[in-house]
């Protein structure tokens, strides 16, 4: 599997150089070796250090972020378009994704470690969210979200493990709270009949805590529409998984809508948000100011038009037309050189990454590792659809990026990451049972 | 838990299924329209990297794309040999949009239209690129070219249109002012092209808009015409007669007076027939009143007004016949007044609708596409667009014409050519400024091939000497070579 994800990335890079240059791309040696080298070196850990870990998490990996590589190399390498960043760098950051992978899934031999410290893990989201806020030059606004850390060599967007690190505080919290927030109950009722069973204001302490922060914090001093709505979106996935209960979702999503409406009037960059999404060809949208437009969307939607069913085969496009492609965009480019075909292929790869994910926390045994596994599964399809709805104009376009495929240091580094704990505990959850070792005549022993 | 998991690894997918149905959605079903978009740039980058069919009029080709090196891509500029002759009709294909044939046969020019399909599929399996069809037009360049001359010559807007009554085909069509397309077309100095394309999309004298199609003018008294078919058709012979003072009053007050401000007949009721050889307005406006607004618009209506569905495959505008007047309109609508718009093509639909024996054929400026092998994939049969009038009433409107250019009263004798009966109709139309000009024509009168509307935009003088002219050279440049 891992084998046949490098040689689809392979053969992609050979397909665009052939059509672009006519010739065989000049690094294939370099990146195929290189990529293909990291791929296997990981497969052979895995096999050495998770070996009952669920087999298809790393091809699929492997294969979305070197579909990315490809088609990084493609847009940048290909047309001689450096300037806007290089394959290679994307190639040595999957490196060291993968080195923190591996260290991961070695040392973190019990993912339960990590309940132990639920507030640390909050305090550490929370300082990491805030980080981009001090001042220029640390932190740093860009394409006006302020989610940037200037670490000297390369820029950080500290939000991407921030939000791992939330997930597992609130796998902690949950699991110690589970009861308290599932079992006790304030029935509201109309009559004789009940409308809605709240838990105890003291409970909701959390919830309110997380939305407001999500809200006021990320959207009105940073304007990161894409992180405050993936960590709410995954906040309440965990709140249902832990306590079964629909009206939590009620008691999230009334509030959440209710301050998107008046976010809209409140926070003008949420504003041109939702009205390029509603009216995307509006004279005043398509051709509005620099910043406040719908070029890019509109440019992506042309682009995927273009690539129709089939695509134009890759590096037959012309995926420049669509600015900053090479971000959340890059799906465009997908969808205009690979066709409808391809990009439901990257879905649904996609959708099997996520799946395989809740088949660990559906396998596992402990309560935290369940929450755990199924907020981070979640976490990735979440993204996946706040990214290509936004995209694809099925919701406002928020920024954030695809799992593994789209450009970016952090992001790869902490999906890798989030697929090291996947890995970690679908291999404890599969690990097969200890064996009751019966020897002729010799006693019973209970080896672990 | 595992519930609560379930349920929720159910909604994740649901969520990808609404990312999966919505691309089907874009890339499958919505495609099309968004790569036609006004907005989408990167369709004329793209159309520019493809070879276009040329446009081919007479022997000749009037647009055809010329392949260029650019970097390492090869890019194609659409030419214009002809430059102004065929700007209005033909169309321009610019790095910002089309127009003219150019836009309305697009796809059979790119090379993208269904009719190409099997074509494409066979140049897929051969491996050659795929190449546009050739669009001949129907055009005759000897007509167009003595629409151009003699417009040049008057130095006035305007318009003029040429058909052949028996199919239909538009054998001239020329708007003045006009423009060079090659100012607007270029690919290499494509911004330059743009701002001279805004320029003259701005300027007062529209020099872009086809004036034979897509302007409307009061037609004045070509459109006794259609009054005096009107009333033949109600049962009025060329003899039947109607009052002719010098000066009309008006049902509800007003006046109408002729134009060579003397009774028609010496103060006796005129003729049809002589009313419309010195095109008497009092008689004509007393017919229109006669008749009634609905006689007279079904009428018109018969010749093509009020209608909006005509794309020859270019569009035209629609040629109004007003409704719901009182008296004093109806009888100024009898000789083209009040609200009478027609374009000059409409006028040409009249004449040649008589021409015809009574049957307007659809216009149409497409005679044919051929693919890359000479194979034809289009064939325009011409069809009618509708029944005027009987073929009696044709006969004796065209006799009624005829007297226009021969009789010793004709108001249009100017437009006669010599050993070829030419049936005319002369206008002098009152607006806002100088009187627009027109004159209407067919010949050979018992066996037409040419019918022509010209129309002179302000000229002041009168249709017959104005406009007639110009309709003479056009019908000589098919008649006698």
């Amino acid at each position: 599997m891992t084998l046949f994800a490098i040689a689809l990335t392979l053969g992609a890079m050979i397909e665009v150089s052939l059509t672009r240059n006519g010739e065989m791309p000049p690094g294939l040696f370099f990146y195929g070796g290189l990529f293909g080298g990291l791929a296997l070196l990981a497969h052979v850990f895995i096999r050495f250090f998770a070996p009952w870990s669920d087999p298809l998490l790393l091809p699929l990996a492997v294969l979305l972020n070197g579909l990315g590589i490809a088609m990084l190399w493609r847009l940048f390498e290909a047309t001689g378009d450096t300037d806007k960043g290089s394959a290679s760098n994307q190639l040595v950051l999957t490196a060291i994704s993968m080195a923190v992978f591996a260290g991961v899934v070695f040392f973190l031999r019990d993912p339960r470690k990590l309940q132990r410290y639920p507030y640390i893990m909050a305090v550490g989201a929370i300082v990491l969210l805030l980080l981009p806020l001090l001042p220029d030059p640390i932190g740093r606004t860009v394409n006006g979200a302020r989610q940037w850390l200037n670490v000297g060599f390369t820029a950080l967007q500290p939000s991407e493990f921030a939000k791992i690190a939330l997930i597992i505080f609130l796998a902690g919290y949950m699991v110690a709270k589970r009861d308290a927030l599932s079992l006790v109950n304030r029935q509201f009722k109309v009559g004789p009949v009940k409308v809605l069973g709240l838990p105890r204001l003291r409970d909701t302490a959390p919830m309110a805590f997380m939305w407001g922060f999500c809200i006021i914090v990320l959207v009105g001093l940073m304007n990161d529409l894409g992180t405050a709505l993936l960590l709410f979106g995954t906040f309440l996935a965990m709140v249902y998984v832990a306590t079964q209960r629909a009206s939590w979702l009620v008691l999230g999503l009334v509030p959440f809508f209710a301050a998107c409406y008046l976010l809209y009037f409140v926070v003008s960059h949420f504003a041109v948000r939702v009205d390029t999404w509603l009216h995307p060809f509006a004279p005043g949208n398509i051709d509005g100011p620099i910043g406040a437009n719908s070029e890019q969307l509109v440019r992506g939607l042309f682009a995927m038009a273009q690539g129709g069913v089939l695509g134009t085969g890759l590096g037959g496009g012309q995926p420049g037309f669509v600015p900053e492609v090479q971000n959340d965009f890059i799906f465009s480019a997908f969808g205009e050189e690979l066709g409808l075909t391809g990009v439901m292929t990257m879905l649904l790869v996609l959708a099997l990454l996520v799946e395989r994910g809740l088949r660990t926390a559906l396998a596992s045994q402990e309560l935290f590792v369940k929450m755990c596994a199924s907020g981070l599964a979640f976490l990735l399809g979440f993204q996946t659809f706040v990214v290509i709805g936004g995209v694809t104009r099925v919701i406002p376009l928020t920024g954030a990026t695809i799992p593994f495929v789209a450009k970016g240091g952090s992001a790869l580094l902490s999906s890798w990451i989030i697929l090291a704990l996947l890995v970690r505990m679908s291999n404890n959850a599969r690990k097969p049972a200890p064996q009751a070792i019966q020897d002729e005549g010799a006693t019973q022993v209970i080896s672990r | 838990m595992n519930q609560s998991i379930r349920r929720l690894s159910v909604f994740v997918m649901a969520l990808f299924v609404v990312l999966l149905l919505n691309v089907t959605w874009i890339q499958g079903f919505q495609a099309e329209e968004l790569r036609e978009s006004p907005h989408n740039t990167r369709r004329y980058l793209d159309r520019l990297r493809e070879p276009r069919g040329p446009i081919v009029i007479g022997e000749s080709r009037v647009a055809f794309s010329t392949p260029f090196e650019d970097g390492n891509t090869v890019q194609y500029q659409r030419e214009y040999p002809e430059g102004t002759l065929y700007a209005h009709v033909v169309g321009t294909f610019r790095t910002t949009g089309e127009s003219g044939i150019e836009a309305s046969e697009n796809k059979l020019l790119n090379g993208t239209d269904d009719r190409l399909a099997v074509r494409n599929f066979i140049d897929i399996l051969t491996g050659e690129p795929r190449t546009g069809a050739t669009v001949e037009m129907t055009i005759d360049p000897r007509v167009q070219r003595a629409a151009r001359d003699g417009l040049a010559q008057l130095g006035r807007n305007g318009a003029a249109v040429a058909l052949d009554p028996s199919s239909g085909a538009v054998l001239a069509a020329y708007s003045v002012p006009v423009f060079d397309p090659a100012e607007v077309t270029s690919v290499t100095e494509a911004e330059a092209a743009a701002a001279r394309w805004e320029e003259l999309s701005e300027a007062d004298s529209q020099p872009l808009l086809n004036r034979a199609f897509n302007e409307t003018y009061p037609p004045g008294s070509v459109f006794k015409v259609v009054t005096a078919a009107a009333a033949l058709e109600d049962g009025a012979t060329p003899e039947s007669t109607q009052p002719a003072p010098a000066v009309l009053d008006l049902p509800q007050g007003g006046t109408l007076p002729n134009a060579f401000s003397g009774p028609c007949n010496g103060g006796s009721p005129d003729t049809l027939a002589h009313s419309i050889e010195i095109s008497c307005n009092t008689s004509m406006a007393n017919w229109a009143l006669t008749l009634g607004e609905d006689r007279m618009r079904e009428q018109a209506e018969a010749f093509g007004f009020g209608r909006e569905d005509l794309e020859i495959p270019s569009p035209v505008a629609e040629s109004v016949y007003p409704a719901g007047m009182g008296g004093s309109s109806l009888a100024q609508t009898g000789i083209g007044q009040f609200d009478v718009r027609a374009t000059p093509l409409q006028m040409a639909m009249v004449a040649a609708g008589v021409a015809n024996d009574g049957d307007v054929m659809k216009p149409y400026l497409v005679d044919r596409a051929t693919d890359a092998d000479l194979e034809t994939i289009v064939q325009t049969t011409p069809r009618k667009y509708s029944d005027a009038v009987s073929s009696q009433t044709a006969e004796q409107l065209t006799r009624m014409m005829v007297a226009v250019t021969e009789g010793a009263e004709g108001s249009g004798r100017s437009g006669a050519i010599p050993g070829i009966e030419v049936a005319g109709k002369t206008g002098t139309a009152e607006n806002a400024g100088p009187t627009h000009n027109w004159f209407i024509s067919f010949a050979p009168a018992d066996d037409p091939e040419i019918a022509v509307a010209v129309v002179v935009e302000n000229g002041g003088g009168s249709g017959g000497t104005l406009a007639a002219p110009i309709a003479k050279s056009m019908m000589e440049a098919v008649l006698t070579g």
